[in-house]
């Protein structure tokens, strides 16, 4: 009796091990995007643009053709190649500290220009890669190497709300805030993470996908009270939800 | 196409064109404007790519981008503007890609002014950016050698696969000359781009990655090892210079770019006063030309450097010279442009300007 084969590695990574920590949800985002490349039938035409930050790596993980970015500037970079192959698929995979603060003029222009591209955007409130400081997310209260008495209002300002931001320009085609603390969310992250690129192969313009993520080891929390903690204190302040969809009818 | 009348930007734009740029990533500043303005109707009209990027920083990352995906890509700004560029400089350097950077040079530091200067020798041969990198830098002296270079430029970048710099003042950016865009230019056999991150459709069973990390100190050593070969070659194939009236000299006067059409009128001034001047002009900044200083008569009695600034390029002519000649300094900054007459006075009270 011949076996069939029922599930199996996506195509969309190579072999190389991930660099992330234990429990650290970027190996989730990092399959989801590639499974959603790979059932698109678009690998072979895709252009990934790593950033710096932990996911600086992501250029060995991703099977497909990949530039790596200077810190924040992903969007330049993927414009950069977009406009010179309009018809290959093209995204940048960045971090809070890459996309929401060195990086925010280039992503708000890219968009604001409604570059044909796929954004995916992984907020785990805090600069991991360096060690665990404070990011333009990082939440009221939190802790971290450089708000060691918590992060306050009076002295940094509030976490910096991305997406709320990003809905009224004009240029984006589909925004939408997922997580990945439960199966469930997954499910929806994955959902949203390929209808953006779905989008992109339908030339409908600028796509993000905020995916709140999570950094256990400089959290200082166990994986599973790392998800706990995404549910509980982030997603409030970072609500999921669909923000803005030009596929949808508004009659 | 017959001889035309031309501003220097507008010329610098359309040889470009004519030299195979099929990208222009850039954002205003004074005085290269006419360059995008020019790039955002022709390049429009014939299906080409132009982007007014939100900052200089982004148009260097457009260009890195857009390097990496295979094309000819052509930025053009002015000195503060160069210094933002210099992030993507170091990466473009370091991921080995081919570029053209235009740099019209005005007045600073900081803010400055928008009246022409050389103050930028400096930044275009040493980079501001990290690292041992090196942009091979050429400043012609006419809009006729500007569009005979920048034609060529984009051949130089992809032969070795580096960004090649313009750099002009704003006087050159400035002015009008009659000028010819169909003198014939050196082709270099290419290779391929099978490098470029175009999707792995193009080059099945390979994945092309631009990068310019290399975490292990081993690999990074390498990695500049070979850099360091490339520019070794860059030195011995692309060294530029001309000897203008090297004949047993009295005096070499040392200039570049509009400084070096000053001195030609200046060996007039002097061959009345029975003083037999030359002047060395580098046309590749870096690789400088320091052979040329080998060349001089033993009759010389002193170098003058002259430039439109504090005396940036002089570093590179004490290096070349190697303590054999006296050397003196004549500059001017803040954009004024030094007369023949002055430069005339500096080489016969050279003592007066003579540096340590």
């Amino acid at each position: 009796m011949e076996l069939e084969m029922k599930y199996q590695k996506t195509k969309g990574l190579t072999d190389n091990p991930l660099s992330y920590c234990p429990g650290c949800t970027h190996g989730i985002i990092h399959k989801l995007v590639a499974e959603s490349l790979e059932e698109l039938g678009v690998l072979d035409h895709t252009v990934g643009i790593a950033s710096v930050g932990c996911s600086v790596f992501s250029y060995q993980f991703f099977n497909a053709d990949m530039e790596q970015a200077a810190h924040g500037r992903a969007c330049a970079v993927a414009t950069g190649v977009k406009r010179i192959h309009p018809d290959n698929v093209v995204f940048t995979y960045q971090g809070d500290g890459d996309l929401a603060s060195i990086g925010i003029a280039e992503t708000i222009h890219a968009a604001n220009r409604g570059e044909n591209i796929t954004v995916i955007f992984v907020n785990n409130a805090i600069y991991g890669m360096t060690g665990g400081q404070m990011a333009p997310t990082s939440l009221i209260g939190q802790k971290t190497t450089t708000s060691q008495s918590g992060r306050n209002v009076l002295q940094h300002g509030n976490p910096i709300k991305i997406s709320e931001m990003f809905q009224h320009i004009d240029g984006v085609a589909y925004l939408e805030r997922v997580s990945v603390f439960n199966p469930k969310q997954v499910r929806n992250a994955k959902k949203a993470i390929k209808k953006a690129f779905q989008y992109q192969i339908e030339k409908k313009g600028f796509t993000m996908v905020e995916i709140l993520s999570t950094c256990p080891v400089n959290w200082g929390k166990t994986p599973v009270d790392a998800l706990k903690w995404v549910e509980e204190s982030m997603v409030p302040v970072f609500p999921l939800q669909l923000f803005k969809d030009s596929g949808v009818s508004h009659e | 196409m017959a001889k035309v009348l031309m501003k220097g930007n507008e010329a610098i734009a359309l040889a470009a064109v004519k030299g195979g740029c099929d990208a222009f990533f850039g954002y205003p500043i004074t005085p290269q404007n006419e360059v995008p303005e020019y790039l955002s109707k022709y390049m429009n009209e014939h299906g080409k790519v132009f982007v007014q990027a939100e900052s200089e920083v982004a148009a260097i990352n457009m260009v890195y981008g857009a390097a990496g995906a295979g094309a000819r890509v052509l930025t053009s700004s002015s000195s503060p503007g160069i210094a933002l560029k210099q992030e993507g400089i170091t990466y473009i350097a370091g991921a080995q890609l081919p570029c053209v950077i235009c740099s019209v040079m005005r007045g600073g530091p900081g803010l400055g002014s928008i009246q022409p200067s050389q103050g930028d020798y400096n930044q275009a041969t040493r980079g501001g950016g990290n690292g041992d990198y090196h942009v091979i830098c050429f400043a012609p002296e006419t809009i006729q050698e500007t569009i005979d270079t920048m034609k060529e430029a984009f051949d130089i970048a992809d032969y070795y696969r580096n960004p090649v710099m313009i750099l002009v003042d704003g006087l050159i950016g400035q002015m009008m000359e009659s000028v010819d865009f169909d003198r014939p230019v050196k082709h270099r056999f290419l290779p391929p781009k099978d490098w470029a991150a175009t999707g792995t459709k193009n080059h099945p069973g390979k994945r092309n990655v631009i990068n310019s990390l290399y975490l292990e100190p081993k690999e990074l050593e390498a990695h500049n090892n070979m850099l360091a070969k490339k520019y070794a070659l860059v030195t011995q194939n692309e060294t530029r210079y001309e000897m203008i009236n090297m004949e047993d000299p009295d005096y070499v006067i040392v200039a570049y770019g509009t400084m070096s059409r000053v001195a030609r009128s200046t060996i007039e001034i002097l061959k009345e006063k029975k003083l037999n001047v030359g002047i060395i002009r580098p046309i590749s900044l870096w690789p400088f030309p320091k052979i040329a200083f080998d060349e001089i008569g033993k009759n010389c009695k002193g170098l003058l450097v002259t430039e439109m600034s504090m005396g940036q390029m002089i570093q590179d002519v004490q290096i070349s010279n190697r303590g054999r000649l006296p050397i003196a300094f004549y500059g001017r900054s803040g954009g004024i442009v030094p007369e023949p007459e002055e430069l005339a006075e500096a080489v016969m009270n050279f003592e007066k300007w003579r540096v340590e």
